[in-house]
């Protein structure tokens, strides 16, 4: 039990020494260290879990699981490239971002054991606040917009979440239960609750958690937020708090379905999902900045997700295995990205052109994740992306099929269209002279991912197989 | 008690009413920082004695009451603004909005049934309401620190709904509710403090370059 709390104290341990190492260059290495450590941390956790705290309120169940197995592994590469990436840009003092990358490390983890919403909700609005920093990074009237837009709706969202948790809370009370925010218990009782509470406790919860995962259309933070902040900021964004957001949706998920609103909420999101695509698939077309692009594939994904969810049934072994690949490969596509970025000085395709002549590795992980991420075999996206369109049509929900089909075409049209002019394009004359090239540090810890993306096409290992299964069995109203 | 209760909580639906008609921010901070303190007080009026209440009463005021209107007070000193200028909802349409607002959370809360125990208390409607007014304040205004009061005044909203589970809800939620209520305003002050320097104003309507075409 007392290996759990050592899982969230470390990284703020972690912070804690960040804060206290005055050199630049060797606060950088407190990061790689820290995330190797909750790394093996997680694995261990994992095969041996830990039984519930005895007052439930902490547990690692399989949904917890997969997040935090997600967040680990994105954290422990992006931590190694954060190494090579500070060191190019030595002269911004780092102290603010290593400690906010700790605590929001801390954070996650948190949201990935707790079974108690209040204690949820906490630990969502941290990895919230300690994001705004990093947004910060580059201290530009740019980046400063963008933060500012983040904070403000992302707050809102998130105290609408809070509200719809007290209208939860007192479903109980009017239906003259005890009053709790425990899982568990919550999920026993779902379907005595107050209906009209219930109902109204639903839609703030779908609200807030909704614009934190940048689900349309509450999404209008997430292009400027990803377009300024840098690539392993971008990372742990459409990565990690995607997955944090998403996780603390499932939980309101497995309370819809034991309850007798499942349909409403299924089809609620449904919707939303379907109008993330189609707004992912209009702004994509002709966007002349690859970040901000990427943001609109972040969420495109986020939109399948949920249209996965909307789904039901066999569509949710594909919503959670295209949770894994959507997290994995976006960090493959902002660290490529973001070296891209460093290499041209630029983010616009106007200058940016042919990036696998200039920077060859990012130039050709960059291309390769955008063939991942646009649902291309063999990579794991297409496995999942496959997953759900076949479960639609084996629920003759035709037209939900045909929806995802075309928006997925029409995505990968507007993506290609930027992505391969900047990655296979003419370099340009006139090109401004950076110190930036391909070098292993920044180079290896994406290619790792990009490993990890093409064998979750290949081969799901059996282990993950089974979590993934124990996983969606508790999405179906299992225990 | 119920009936001081019931006054309390009219106080603080006029207290929406003021900082939707004002334009100086010293004045806002002020009256939100007020309506924090009541907030504070009426779980004391509705709930018996308890010394888990006496610790939720004790840290709504110390937060809402005293330190995020200091942290806000010296954003305002700081940037050197005293009001708000030309918002883009006006103060009279904001009060006509505000107390339609108002209105519309008295007739959605008639809808949904009170515990026996809360019966007849203006709890859901005054939480309504004050998020509305929030929410009003948050896109009608300009100034980034018209925008953090707007937020408080919702957080001001969902806070008197909670108070109805002030008994219920483990101290420690409370606690953390209110300790990240307090780094996110903390956080959103230094951001406003890096905005009027990069802007030398802080008008949010000129944070418009990243805008779609």
């Amino acid at each position: 039990m007392y290996l759990i709390w050592i899982f969230v104290l470390l990284p703020l341990l972690g912070a804690l020494v960040a804060w206290l190492i005055p050199d630049n260059r060797r606060r950088a290495l407190v990061l790689p260290v820290v995330a190797a450590l909750h790394l093996a941390l997680t694995v261990t956790l994992l095969v041996q879990t830990p039984p519930p705290s005895p007052d439930r309120w902490i547990f690692l169940d399989p949904l917890g699981k997969l997040s935090l197995l997600c967040n680990s592994i994105l954290f422990f590469v992006c931590a190694n490239y954060a190494v090579g990436y500070l060191k190019l840009r030595r002269k911004r003092p780092n102290r603010v971002l290593c400690i906010s990358l700790l605590v929001c490390l801390s954070a996650m983890t948190l949201v990935a054991i707790a079974q108690h919403l209040g204690l949820l909700w906490i630990a969502l609005e941290m990895t919230t606040i300690t994001m705004a920093p990093l947004i910060y990074f580059n201290r530009n009237a740019r980046s400063i917009e963008a933060t500012w837009k983040y904070l403000l709706i992302c707050s809102v969202g998130i105290a609408i979440a809070l509200l719809g948790l007290f209208f939860l809370a007192y479903s109980t009370i009017v239906a003259k239960q005890e009053v709790t925010l425990l899982l568990g218990t919550l999920i026993d009782t779902a379907a005595d609750l107050h209906a009209g509470w219930r109902h109204a406790a639903f839609i703030f919860l779908l609200v807030g958690f909704g614009s934190k995962m940048g689900l349309a259309p509450l999404h209008t933070w997430k292009p400027d937020a990803y377009g300024e902040a840098p690539g392993l900021v971008g990372a742990l964004l459409a990565g990690g708090l995607v997955n944090c957001a998403l996780l603390a949706l499932l939980r309101v998920y497995q309370i819809a379905v034991a309850s007798t609103e499942a349909e409403l909420f299924q089809e609620v999101l449904l919707g939303m999902g379907l109008l993330s695509m189609a707004f992912a698939a209009v702004f994509m077309a002709r966007q002349s900045d690859f970040k901000r692009m990427l943001a609109y594939s972040s969420v495109e994904h986020v939109g399948i997700i949920a249209v996965a969810l909307g789904l039901g049934k066999g569509a949710l072994f594909g919503a959670l295995l295209h949770m894994v690949n959507n997290a994995l490969t976006k960090g493959v596509l902002f660290l490529s990205c973001g070296n891209i970025h460093r290499a041209y000085n630029s983010k616009s395709t106007q200058f940016v052109r042919g990036a696998l002549r200039r920077t060859p590795w990012s130039g050709a992980l960059f291309l390769a994740a955008f063939l991942a991420i646009t649902g291309s075999p063999p990579f794991g996206p297409f496995v999942s992306e496959f997953t759900i369109v076949s479960s639609a049509f084996v629920q003759q929900n035709y037209w939900t099929a045909a929806l995802f089909l075309l928006f997925l075409a029409m995505i990968f049209m507007g993506m290609a269209s930027t992505v391969i002019p900047v990655v296979l394009g003419k370099v340009p004359d006139d090109l401004e002279r950076t110190p930036y090239r391909d070098t292993a540090p920044t180079v290896w810890p994406p290619l790792v991912l990009m490993a990890l993306v093409l064998m979750l096409g290949l081969w799901l290992p059996e282990s993950l197989q089974e979590l993934l299964h124990q996983a969606a069995g508790l999405l179906e109203g299992g225990r | 008690m119920t009936a001081l209760a019931d006054q309390l909580l009219v106080l603080c639906l006029l207290l929406n009413f003021a900082v939707l008609g004002t334009s100086r921010l010293a004045f806002s901070v002020r009256a939100v920082a007020l309506q924090g303190v009541v907030l504070g007080v009426l779980p004391a009026l509705v709930h018996p004695f308890s010394w888990h209440l006496v610790a939720i009463v004790a840290g709504i005021i110390l937060v809402k009451g005293a330190a995020i209107p200091i942290l806000i007070v010296r954003a305002i000193l700081k940037a050197d603004i005293q009001r708000e200028f030309e918002p883009f909802i006006g103060y009279i349409p904001s009060l006509v909005l505000g107390a339609i607002f108002t209105a519309l959370a008295f007739i959605f809360a008639s809808r949904l049934p009170l515990a026996p125990e809360h019966e007849g208390l203006l709890f859901v409607p005054a939480s309504l309401a004050t998020l509305m007014c929030g929410f009003l304040v948050l896109m009608g205004r300009r100034k980034a620190i018209s925008q953090v009061i707007g937020y408080l005044l919702m957080e001001n909203g969902i806070f008197i709904f909670g108070l109805l589970l002030a008994e219920a809800m483990p101290v420690m939620v409370e606690a953390g509710a209110l300790l990240d209520l307090l780094v996110g305003v903390f956080v959103m002050g230094i951001v406003i403090n890096h905005i009027s320097r990069e802007f030398s104003s802080l008008d949010t309507s000129r944070l418009s370059t990243l805008r779609e075409e």
